[in-house]
Parts: C-alpha cells; sequence; structure tokens
C-alpha cells in the first residue's frame, strides 16, 4: 500500500506536482486559487483529490493538463513534473502531444464535452486518426474494441449514433473511451459521477477501478464526495482553500482523520449504514480566496483554533503512521478521533 | 463556471442560530462589499472598453445639438443668401455655403433635432410595442403566441421602403409637424418586430426561471409575475436592441426624407440636405459630404453603444 | 380576518393525501395540426399519505417522476387524472381565491438556490412577497417587522434585507428561500432536494435547520431526494419511486433494515459508503443497463428489465404496491423478501 511518503522510486515518480501557486487575476483583483499544492502519483495507483468548490481541486488538474485560461489564470510558480520533465517549461507544441496520449481528463458534463454534430464512433476515433495515424478502417476496429472496453453493449452497431441517443451513465462511458483512445498513463477524472444516479455511478465507478487495474494506469479523481473516494482510492489529498491539508492512505483518513476540516467533513454527512446520528456542522462559510484568511485559512471555522492558528501558517506536519497534515494541532485531532 | 466564483459571495453567520447555535463567523455588514450583479458586472466590463467610451461622447454630442444648436453654430441654418452659393468658409460657416448659399455646417447642426427626435420617438414607440407584443406572446404562449407570432412575420416581410412610400403619400401636402410625425409611426410601425422577437424570447427565457414558479407557488396572478418578476429581467436586453434600432431608424429617416417622401423643406433634415448636396456635388461636394458624415457617425455611434452595451450583459462573451 | 377556523392541529392525522395521481406528458407531432403520437408518463398513479408533522421522503433516481410530483402538489402543473386533499380540502378542485387560500398552507422549497430567487429583487422584497400577495397574512406596517423575523429564524443576518440575492452564498440563499417559504405559516412544506446543489460542508446546516423549524412550526415535510443517506437522516417514512410509481413504502426502519423490493435493495447498496471498512463488508448489487424511457415503460412490472429476479409473471403482471409476506410494509415486488446482506 503506498503512502504519501512512499520513497521516491529511482526512476522519480510518474506525476509529480510541486509547490505549484496559481492565481486568477480579475478586474476586483487576485484569487490566490493554488497555494503550494504538491502531490505525486505512481502508475497503477489511484489518487483521490477530495475539496468543495473553490478548494483549487480541479484548477490543479487543469494545471497539469495545460487547460488553464490564461489570463485570467497565471502560473505563479511550482513544478509539474511528469515522467522528469516539467511540463510547465515546454512549449505549447510539446504540451499538446502530452495532453490525450500521456495524460487525459475526463469530466462531469459528459453531454457539453461531446460535439452533438458528430456520431460518436466519429469522435472516438478522430484522435486515433489524426494523433495515432490509423487509416480509417483501424481506428473504426479501434474505436469497437474501445467501446468494449468501457462496456457500452453492442459497440459496432452503435458507432453511428450521436450523443442525445445515449443515456447520461453510456455518455459517461463515450467520454472515458475517447480519453483511452491514445492509451494514456494517467487518466485524470473530474467528478466522472456528479451528474449520474446512484446505481449508474456505482457502474462508472466499477469501470474505472476496472480499467485502472487492467491498464495499469494511474488515476487522479477529483471529487466532493466521501462516499465515491472511499470505494477506490488508494490515497487522499483534502483540499481546502487551495492547499493539501490533509494527504493520507484512505483507510488511516477515514478511521481518524488528522486534519479539523476533513474531521468536520467526515461528522457533518448522513451516513446510510449509521442510525439517528446528530449532524455536527462545520461553521461558516469557504473563504474568500481574495481575502485568504492569515494564518491557517481553515482557523475561522476551526474548533481547534488558537492564537498559532491566527499568526502562522501550519506546516506539513508528519505523522507517526506516514501520512501529513497541515494542521498545528494535528496530533490531537487525531488521537481525538482514534480515543 | 470556475470553480472560485461560487466563495466570492459575502459571509455572514452572524445571526442568532447559526446553526445549531454556532457562533459563526464575524460578520462583515460593515465591509464594503462589491456586489456581483449581472449589470454590475457589465458596467466594470464597460467602463474599459473604450468603443463604449467613444460612442458615448458621440451620441452625447449629437443629442447637445439636437437640444441646444446655437452652442455649436452662431449662425442661423435658414438665413440663406444665393449670392453665397458655393462660397468657401468665412465669417463663422466654417464649412463654407451650399447651393442655397445656407451655412453648411450650421445645417448639419440643426439637422441633428430632427434626426434624434425621429430616432428617439420611433424607438420609444418602437419599444413599447415590442414589450407588450413580446411580454403578451411570451409569457402567454399557445394560441396568443401563435397569432402573435404570425403577426410579427407579416409585418416583418413588408418592405419598408415601399410601405413606407404607400403610407407617406397620405401626408404629401401637410404640414411640417404632421409629416415629422407620420415618419415617426410609420418607422415605428413597420420597424418594432426584431424587438419583439427579443422581448418575446427573454419573456420565455425569464417565465421558466424558478422564481416565477416560486411566485406562482405562493399565489401570484399573472399581472404580478409579469410586471414584478418577468419584466425587469427582459427589459435589458429590449434596451440594447432600442439602442441599435435607433441608430437604424436615424439612417431610415435620412433615406426617407432623401427619396423625398419623408421629411420636406422648411424641416432641417440631414436626409434631405444630402439629397440636395447630391445633385450640385459637381459645383461642391462638401455640401454632401457634411451631412453624410453627420449622419454616418451618429448611426455609427448608436449601434456601437448598444453593441458594446450588449457585449458587456452577455456572460458569454465575458 | 375571515380566516376560517382550522381544526384542532392532532401530530400523526393525515394532512396530506394523495390517491391514484398521474400525470402524463403528451408527446405530440406536427407543427400547425398537433396530434398525440405518446405520452411521457412521468407520475403513473402514485398514492401516499402525509402525517402532521412527520417528514416523507421521496427517493429515485432522474425520471422516477418526484419532481413532478412535487410540481403537481404546487399546482405547478394540472394532473391527467387522479386526486389530492389537503386538510380534507379538494387541492385539485381549487381554483382562485380558494387555491390561494389552499396555497398559504402548502409551501415549496426549490432545488437550485440560484435560480430560485429572483436576482432584481432585494432579500427583504423576496421574503416579504407573500405578504404582498397575501395582504391579510400580515398587516401592512408589521411587515417589515415579519420579515426580519423570518429571516433571523432562518439564520440569517436580519440587517441584510436590502441585499440582493448575488450578495449570498448558495447556503445562505437556500435559507432565503426557505424563510420565503416559512413567510404564510404553512403546515406542509415540500423540499425538492433542498440540499443537493450545495456544498458537503454546507449541506448539514441547511438539514439541521430544516429539522430545527419543523420541530418549532411543527411544520410535515415532503422531502424529496436522490441522496439516500441525507433522506435516512432526516425522514420518518420513505417512499422509493421508479418510473413514475411508487414501488415500495414504509417507515425509515422498514425502507433501510427490511426493504423488500429489489430495486429499494439495489439503490441502497449502490450509496458510497464514506467508510472504507464499512465498504468492504456490504455486498453491492449491481443493476445493469439503463432506466428504461417512461414514455415507453415495461409490460407487468416496470423494474423487470433490471432485476435479476425477473420471471414469467412479472411481464405479465403488474404487482400493486401491497403489504407483503415477507414484511407487512407496502412492496410492489410479486417475489418480495427481505436481505441482509445490503
Amino acid at each position: 500500500m503506498p503512502t504519501p511518503v512512499s520513497p521516491t522510486p529511482p526512476d522519480g515518480h510518474l506525476l509529480e506536482v510541486r509547490d505549484l501557486h496559481v492565481e486568477f487575476r480579475t478586474g476586483e483583483g487576485v484569487a490566490r486559487v493554488i497555494n503550494g499544492v504538491s502531490y505525486h502519483l505512481d502508475a497503477g495507483e489511484t489518487l483521490a483529490v477530495l475539496g468543495e468548490s473553490g478548494s483549487g481541486k480541479s484548477v490543479t488538474a487543469q494545471a497539469i493538463m495545460g487547460i488553464l485560461d490564461t489570463p485570467p489564470a497565471h502560473v505563479r510558480s511550482g513544478e509539474i513534473r511528469y515522467q522528469g520533465r516539467d511540463l510547465l517549461t515546454l512549449g505549447e507544441e510539446e504540451r499538446r502531444r502530452i495532453r490525450g496520449a500521456e495524460i487525459a481528463m475526463i469530466f462531469q458534463d459528459a453531454l457539453s464535452a461531446l460535439n452533438p454534430v458528430f456520431p460518436v464512433g466519429w469522435q472516438i476515433g478522430e484522435s486515433l486518426r489524426q494523433r495515432a495515424g490509423l487509416s480509417r478502417a483501424d481506428a473504426r476496429r479501434r474505436t469497437v474494441e474501445l467501446m468494449d472496453l468501457v462496456r457500452i453493449p453492442a459497440a459496432a452497431k452503435r458507432l453511428g449514433d450521436y450523443p442525445h441517443q445515449f443515456s447520461g451513465g453510456m455518455r459517461q462511458r463515450v467520454m472515458i473511451a475517447m480519453a483511452l483512445a491514445l492509451d494514456p498513463k494517467v487518466l485524470i477524472a473530474d467528478e466522472p459521477t456528479t451528474a449520474l444516479d446512484v446505481t449508474v455511478q456505482a457502474q462508472i465507478m466499477d469501470l474505472l477501478a476496472d480499467l485502472r487495474r487492467d491498464l495499469g494506469m494511474a488515476l487522479i479523481l477529483i471529487t466532493h464526495d466521501l462516499g465515491v473516494v472511499a470505494g477506490v482510492a488508494d490515497r487522499i489529498a483534502v483540499m481546502y482553500a487551495g492547499r493539501i491539508i490533509e494527504h493520507a492512505d484512505v483507510r488511516a483518513l477515514y478511521r481518524a482523520p488528522a486534519h479539523p476540516y476533513t474531521k468536520g467533513l467526515l461528522e457533518s454527512i448522513p451516513r446510510l449504514d449509521v442510525r439517528g446520528q446528530a449532524l455536527s456542522t462545520i461553521r461558516g462559510l469557504p473563504p474568500n480566496l481574495m481575502r485568504i484568511p492569515p494564518g491557517c485559512p481553515f482557523h475561522p471555522r476551526c474548533p481547534y483554533a488558537r492564537q498559532v492558528c491566527v499568526d502562522e501558517v501550519p506546516h506539513d506536519l508528519v505523522l507517526g503512521d506516514g501520512r501529513t497534515s497541515a494542521c498545528h494541532f494535528a496530533q490531537e485531532v487525531h488521537d481525538d478521533r482514534a480515543r | 463556471m470556475s470553480d472560485f466564483e461560487t466563495v466570492a459571495a459575502t459571509e455572514d453567520q452572524s445571526a442568532r442560530r447559526g446553526v445549531s447555535g454556532e457562533p459563526g463567523t464575524p460578520d462583515r455588514a460593515g465591509e464594503p462589499n462589491r456586489p456581483r450583479s449581472l449589470a454590475g458586472d457589465a458596467w466594470r466590463d464597460l467602463r474599459r472598453n473604450p468603443v463604449f467610451w467613444l460612442s458615448l461622447l458621440l451620441v452625447v454630442l449629437v443629442a447637445a445639438m439636437a437640444v441646444a444648436p446655437g452652442l455649436f453654430t452662431a449662425n442661423d441654418p435658414r438665413d440663406c443668401v444665393l449670392s453665397r452659393q458655393h462660397a468657401g468658409p468665412s465669417g463663422g460657416a466654417i464649412l463654407g455655403y451650399d447651393f442655397q448659399g445656407c451655412d453648411t455646417f450650421a445645417r448639419a447642426v440643426y439637422g441633428a433635432r430632427a434626426s434624434l427626435l425621429v430616432g428617439a420617438l420611433s424607438a420609444l414607440i418602437t419599444g413599447v410595442i415590442a414589450l407588450v407584443v413580446g411580454m403578451l406572446a411570451g409569457y402567454f404562449g399557445g394560441w396568443v403566441d401563435a397569432v402573435l407570432s404570425r403577426v410579427i412575420d407579416i409585418v416583418l416581410g413588408i418592405p419598408l421602403l415601399l410601405a413606407a412610400i404607400v403610407l407617406l403619400k397620405r401626408v404629401s401636402t401637410s404640414g411640417e409637424t404632421v409629416r415629422l410625425f407620420a415618419v415617426i409611426l410609420v418607422l415605428a410601425l413597420l420597424g418594432w418586430t426584431t424587438a419583439a422577437r427579443v422581448v418575446r424570447s427573454s419573456v420565455i427565457t425569464a417565465r421558466e426561471q424558478d422564481y416565477v414558479a416560486a411566485a406562482r407557488m405562493l399565489g401570484a396572478g399573472n399581472g404580478r409575475i409579469m410586471w414584478r418578476h418577468i419584466l425587469p429581467n427582459a427589459l435589458a436586453p429590449a434596451i440594447v436592441v432600442l439602442t441599435i434600432a435607433l441608430g437604424s431608424f436615424i439612417a431610415a429617416e435620412a433615406t426617407l426624407s432623401f427619396l423625398g417622401i419623408g421629411l420636406k423643406a422648411p424641416t432641417i433634415s440631414w436626409g434631405i440636405d444630402i439629397d440636395a448636396g447630391r445633385v450640385h456635388m459637381r459645383e461642391s461636394a462638401t455640401p454632401l459630404i457634411v451631412p453624410s458624415t453627420f449622419l454616418a457617425l451618429t448611426v455609427l455611434a448608436f449601434i456601437m453603444l448598444g453593441d458594446a452595451i450588449r457585449d458587456a450583459f452577455d456572460p458569454k462573451l465575458r | 380576518m375571515t380566516v376560517p377556523a382550522s381544526p384542532a392541529k392532532v401530530r400523526g392525522e393525515t394532512i396530506l393525501g394523495v390517491d391514484e395521481l398521474v400525470k402524463h406528458f403528451p408527446i405530440t407531432q406536427g407543427v400547425l395540426f398537433k396530434r398525440q403520437i405518446d405520452a411521457v408518463r412521468a407520475v403513473d398513479g402514485v398514492s401516499f399519505e402525509l402525517r402532521r408533522g412527520e417528514t416523507l421522503g421521496v427517493v429515485g433516481e432522474s425520471g422516477c417522476g418526484k419532481s413532478t410530483l412535487a410540481r403537481l402538489l404546487m399546482r405547478l402543473e394540472t394532473p391527467t387524472s387522479g386526486r389530492a386533499t389537503l386538510e380534507g380540502r379538494d387541492l385539485f378542485a381549487a381554483s382562485g381565491g380558494e387555491l390561494r387560500r389552499l396555497r398559504r398552507n402548502m409551501q415549496m422549497v426549490m432545488q437550485d438556490p440560484y435560480t430560485s430567487l429572483n436576482p432584481r429583487m432585494t432579500v427583504g422584497d423576496i421574503v416579504g412577497e407573500p405578504f404582498a400577495i397575501h395582504p391579510d397574512a400580515a398587516p401592512k406596517g408589521s411587515r417589515r417587522q415579519r420579515v426580519r423575523e423570518l429571516l433571523d429564524v432562518v439564520g440569517l443576518n436580519p440587517e441584510h434585507v436590502n441585499r440582493y440575492p448575488h450578495q449570498f452564498s448558495g447556503g445562505q440563499r437556500q435559507r432565503i428561500g426557505i424563510a420565503r417559504a416559512l413567510a404564510l405559516r404553512p403546515d406542509v412544506i415540500v423540499c425538492d432536494e433542498p440540499v443537493s446543489a450545495l456544498d458537503v460542508s454546507i449541506q448539514a446546516q441547511v438539514i439541521n435547520l430544516l429539522e430545527q423549524l419543523q420541530d418549532e412550526f411543527g411544520l410535515s415535510y415532503i422531502f424529496i431526494a436522490h441522496d439516500l443517506s441525507v433522506v435516512r437522516h432526516i425522514c420518518d417514512r420513505v417512499a422509493v419511486m421508479y418510473l413514475g410509481r411508487i414501488v415500495e413504502i414504509g417507515t425509515e426502519e422498514e425502507i433501510y433494515q427490511r426493504a423488500t423490493h429489489p430495486y429499494t435493495q439495489a439503490l441502497l447498496s449502490a450509496v458510497p459508503v464514506p467508510d472504507p471498512e464499512a465498504r468492504d463488508r456490504r455486498t453491492v448489487i449491481r443493476l445493469t443497463g439503463d432506466v428504461p424511457s417512461p414514455a415507453d415503460p415495461p409490460s407487468g412490472c416496470r423494474f423487470r428489465t433490471r432485476c435479476w429476479k425477473a420471471e414469467e409473471v412479472c411481464a405479465v403482471q403488474d404487482p400493486q404496491t401491497v403489504p407483503r409476506a415477507a414484511d407487512p410494509h407496502p412492496s410492489a415486488c410479486h417475489f418480495a423478501e427481505v436481505r441482509t446482506d445490503v
């Protein structure tokens, strides 16, 4: 089981984000969206990036893909290393070669991500023809394979169908097939099941887990849903106000969260398998990214907050079991739950 | 929608019972908060748009000419002496004289009044017709919409010039004021369709909004829903279309006057002067160029202004 | 005031009764001469009772008809057939002034706090609109004060009456919507996915608020949601809908512990549980395929096309939602049985 501080493999991590800072410069001011995010990913593992809207979880992924709108976005500093190369220093041409072929991404809204006027078969095959240089016949054969791979029934018959003829779950499968077309080594899934019904959600999560295992891909799962994460991820990075505030092995984190925010989140969601529990809440609202509170950004909402939290930005504290928490009182929070 | 926008809201949790008695974060009511409304965003956009400022400047200038032409020229545009025919600039007539020996510049300045009057009043009447028709068609739908939409299609199919010639023939011998209002009415009656369509579609959009359903669930009647909930949300696009229409009405008035079926002397209008200047273009081009330039700049100013406002109000373009 | 004396409010009595409610949306063809070629059976024979003071959850996947049900009850849609009574009065026969009076007893909290508030009205005007429509609900002079009280009740700062909706966050806007629904002192509030558009950390705040208001004002809720965990938390009884029908209905315990309908069981098992260890202990029933189109539902049992238990009888005989031998709560399955592994 990989842990956050797992030793770096001899040839480096497959993907590594180091101290990334991104800001959005708008007419109203500068929103500091990403404030020093670091994480890494190795082949075959699943990293869940968990956060609420505004936490910066999607922006980090967009920075990795190189699809940030600049302006208003501006990468202030940091590195994004893929197989040792810093993507941020590459030219647009080279980044395009990596995008899709090495690192691919799927989105929450499959309907708007697909072009309504082309058949899905054509859309899946497009990158095969354009970028892999396959002939039309080969591309078609491979497209059917891909559609089979994502378990679209009667794939060969549905090549000519248009996106609106598919259900939400099937459209998400089409999008996954498109993402897999060029055999990427990293797949970033941004809220892949949020728009879907529970029974379909389960199907898609199963599919992603199976694909990761069978194809040996690395998977970054971006979500706000603590339930979804629990099922498929190896490690979890919890984001708040553009920082990773806790990073741990999934089981360890759910057993005893070491950051008050994670703890608050876990206690605030109703659980299907627990009856009559009182819902505790996290008071207040996430911070305005143009005015992030000094010190620990969570301190105005934190029940553990003391003076030090206002004065000092907490560093990543490494806990005994190889996990980190950006809280001055990480051990105390952790022990509170374990007790 | 980018991820971070949602958090740009103001914070307050100060109330007696935030949730289960949570004390909540400090109240920020005292802090100057930045409203993030469509209009606010649009204004921020507009403020930085040079096209907006340029067109606004031109519009203000033309409006000032219409209201107080005396500020721009000391000469009387009706003081015409044939001996000055096509004479060069002199004595305040900075652009010289036309075929009739009138001050070309003064006539162009005084011509703004008729043009703007026609444009503004036509746009106003157009706006009223468009709001009523668009609101009824969009709100009630069904057969009301079917009938009104066909009416719009029919009016849209009438060629403006042909209809104007037929209708204005009846007033060809009437006085100055009657002719002016006849032109305004003809332009408005033939020109409201585009605006009505815009209103209709924004009413349909607004009608489907949850807040309209919420009002209905409270028991609000049609009148209240239309007046309080739909109209304010359908007004902005209508204003934009009308600004652009104002420009084209001015151009249409000039066209009609140029063809001799619109305004006639002694009314001073750019269209009349352009017609007169055209006849004697070979002797002197200035009496043609000056009113043409005024007309072109005014029409352009209104269309640019409308465009700038529309772009600012369209979040998709931002 | 001419408000009729309200009957004694007894907790547990039936306040809202719905009987065989049907809503078919016609599918038409042709522009000028429209003819109906088919109908989407959005709600197709729904019956239930809501008791005073309780929360009835309505769960189901998208397209099951739960939102149409809400719109029917709120008289935003006209039912194709069926009856409903609110405190003994016929909900669908009322019109004009009588309908307006009925509306005072039943209000709705909508899903999307960003579209349910008019962006061009101040919070004071939004929350005060019920009083403008029902002038007898609050004397003119006291309205301002009532609005401030309502804002306070839902946990907002009463000083903010002059702000516009966009100056509030999603959770706060949902509170404004709740204040508006509360203004006329209704007995029943239909909550249509009231927290699904909110961030996780905000959801709990709004759920707690709804529970607190229920205790304080003796409200009865119809709580429509797709999130079964939230429903379990807040509801006393739960109705599970599939393709326009209620397939199973019972107390919270009957549905979550002793569900007998295979669809309910599958739905429950598919809910992701935020606990990696609990997950290992649960059996997950994987349904295949998608929900059939409500324009063309399967014959007999509507769930049979995705059901692992389906036999010939299921295609022929439409199972009624009646108490079953396996457990005495109504379930629409020929082979109803309790499963213990989900």
